[in-house]
């Protein structure tokens, strides 16, 4: 669990006009951990993660994501880090493994090891590769998983899900915390994961991080936060309670 | 490099699978095959028991038939194929959300935006290429003359202008859908332009020189400088359309025995009668000097129009919703 730091970030700041989107965010991430990534619509999450994979620039502050800054060696972050955006978009004219030969010829993999790969990886999240069956007619949930075995191709060593469950039926999202865990466990990714679903994030992350107006509120083990701010030990609270608690203190 | 080639090869397979693409290209195949049937039977009547002139293949190209030339043709509808090429390019990944997931790979950002201007470019030579090749053929069949030398280069020089004046409306395209996030506003706008270079340029340009140069009609013989002088200052102001940039090249390319760009000659009909006497064509490289700043005004404006949606994407911020 405590491997070495994987993402840290040094009073990161972005602000849009005379918005402040982030706020001077200090934070590590430790490799092999599932962080949860909590606040509320406008917290500045998104807008963490974009800095964080180099599609967005710092307005001040720095950012290491393996080793690498974001901002001047983006393309060393991108080939390290997986992304499943909420609500993940694919070429619906194509079928899933011509969806995935895209994404693997982008990322340089020659074709036979892609295809070879790609079978592999559908048939962890539990996809079977239909020639005829386009993306288009795929079911919320199969482009969930679909997007799953996309952030997997490149073989990351961090992946950064945003909302990964949103939409899904319970069957299907518990299907995809297990697959998360497994990330985690099994192949020592790193996983920040962005959801509302308190219940869920509470389930998989070893630590969690709330950013409430650009300030991240609090970070630590679920446990301890409780402790700290509940008073109360393990199985008397939820994450829900603790979330609320710093939310209004935050909005008083 | 080839994240870029990656990208490009998808929006071609895209664009050569697309129903829209093949609708206008069989559209705009068929009215230029019309066209050049109309003129080559034209030709071939006009030419019976008569000396050939030179460069008669080329009038398959130039010669108005019975509506219009094939220049004519492209330099109105061409741009409808760069607009169908581009209007989309950037707003539909983003609409998709697919903006997000091909800025987060391994590539640089501009590889996405070179990528498509690449294969929209690639599919306006393939395109134009076969559009010349179906022409030149049917003529070859009509006319029974087969095209010398200095006409094939011509009508490569002619296919070069073609591609750099439907890739003017491919960057120009390509810049709205950069800059609208709605498919239809960014179409919209890649039609306005059109109509207002088609129609309003040459409209105001008129105007615009009444204005700068007044002449009075019923005294323009007896003051020809006033004619001049506002037909200067029109055609002035009437260049600032790509289309005129186009029309102008092209027919100078196309048409040796024409030696410029100009439309108004003053002359007497025996001054005309005994310069005719004299009359040869310009060689390709004497028509090619006189189009020069044509084309090099719409290699310009194609990459003026390019670099800044370069520039527009490039600080845009991607995100997934």
């Amino acid at each position: 669990m405590n491997g070495q730091t994987i993402i840290e970030t040094q009073d990161l700041t972005k602000v849009y006009g005379e918005q402040t989107a982030v706020n001077a965010l200090t934070l590590k991430i430790n490799e092999g951990e599932v962080f949860g990534f909590l606040g509320p619509n406008g917290a500045g999450k998104t807008t963490t993660l974009l800095m964080l994979l180099g599609l967005s620039e710092p307005t001040s502050g720095r950012a290491w994501v393996c080793g690498f800054d974001p901002t001047r060696e983006a393309l060393k972050v991108k080939r390290v880090v997986g992304y499943l955006p909420e609500n993940v978009g694919f070429y619906d004219d194509m079928n899933a493994v011509q969806n995935l030969l895209f994404i693997s010829r982008l990322n340089g993999i020659p074709d036979e090891e892609a295809l070879v790969k790609i079978e592999e990886l559908l048939n962890l999240v539990d996809l079977k590769p239909e020639p005829k069956k386009k993306v288009g007619e795929f079911s919320r949930g199969m482009r969930q998983r679909l997007g799953i075995a996309e952030v997997l191709l490149k073989n990351p060593q961090v992946v950064f899900l945003d909302e990964p469950t949103l939409g899904l039926d319970p069957d299907g999202s518990l299907q995809m915390l297990n697959l998360i865990q497994s990330l985690s466990r099994d192949k020592k990714i790193t996983v920040f994961l962005s959801s509302h679903l308190l219940d869920q994030v509470q389930k998989i992350s070893s630590r969690i991080g709330i950013m409430l107006k650009g300030n991240m509120v609090a970070v630590g083990r679920i446990e301890d936060l409780a402790k700290e701010k509940l008073g109360l030990e393990e199985g008397q609270y939820t994450l829900e309670e603790l979330y609320m608690k710093y939310f209004k203190e935050g909005q008083s | 490099m080839k994240g870029m080639i990656t990208i490009c090869r998808k929006e071609l397979a895209d664009h050569f699978s697309s129903t829209r693409f093949t609708l206008l290209f069989y559209l705009i195949l068929m009215v230029s095959m019309v066209i050049a049937f109309m003129v080559g039977t034209g030709l071939k009547e006009e030419l019976k028991d008569v000396a050939k002139p030179t460069f008669v293949f080329l009038m398959l190209f130039t010669s108005p038939g019975k509506f219009l030339s094939l220049i004519q043709f492209i330099s109105i509808f061409g741009p409808i194929i760069g607009i169908v090429l581009g209007f989309d390019a950037v707003n539909r990944e983003r609409s998709t959300r697919t903006l997000s997931k091909l800025a987060s790979q391994p590539i640089f950002r501009d590889y996405i935006i070179n990528g498509k201007f690449l294969a929209g470019l690639v599919t306006i030579v393939v395109m134009m290429v076969a559009i010349v090749l179906m022409i030149s053929g049917l003529g070859l069949l009509l006319i029974g003359v087969v095209p010398g030398p200095e006409e094939v280069y011509r009508l490569l020089i002619y296919l070069l202008i073609s591609i750099f004046y439907i890739g003017f409306w491919l960057g120009i395209s390509i810049l709205f859908s950069v800059s609208f996030r709605s498919m239809a506003t960014s179409a919209l706008a890649a039609i306005a332009c059109w109509i207002f270079f088609f129609f309003f340029v040459p409209m105001g340009a008129g105007v615009m020189a009444d204005m700068i140069a007044p002449f009075d009609p019923s005294q323009a013989s007896q003051a020809p400088e006033l004619v001049v002088k506002n037909e200067q200052t029109r055609k002035a102001i009437s260049l600032v359309s790509p289309m005129t940039l186009y029309s102008e090249s092209t027919t100078i390319i196309l048409d040796p025995l024409r030696k410029t760009t100009q439309s108004l000659i003053l002359m007497g009909p025996f001054e005309r009668l005994s310069i005719s006497r004299f009359q040869n064509p310009l060689t390709l490289s004497e028509s090619v000097h006189i189009v020069f700043p044509h084309l090099i005004t719409l290699v310009a404006i194609t990459l003026v129009c390019f670099a800044i949606s370069y520039a527009i994407f490039m600080r845009q911020e991607i995100r997934s919703t």
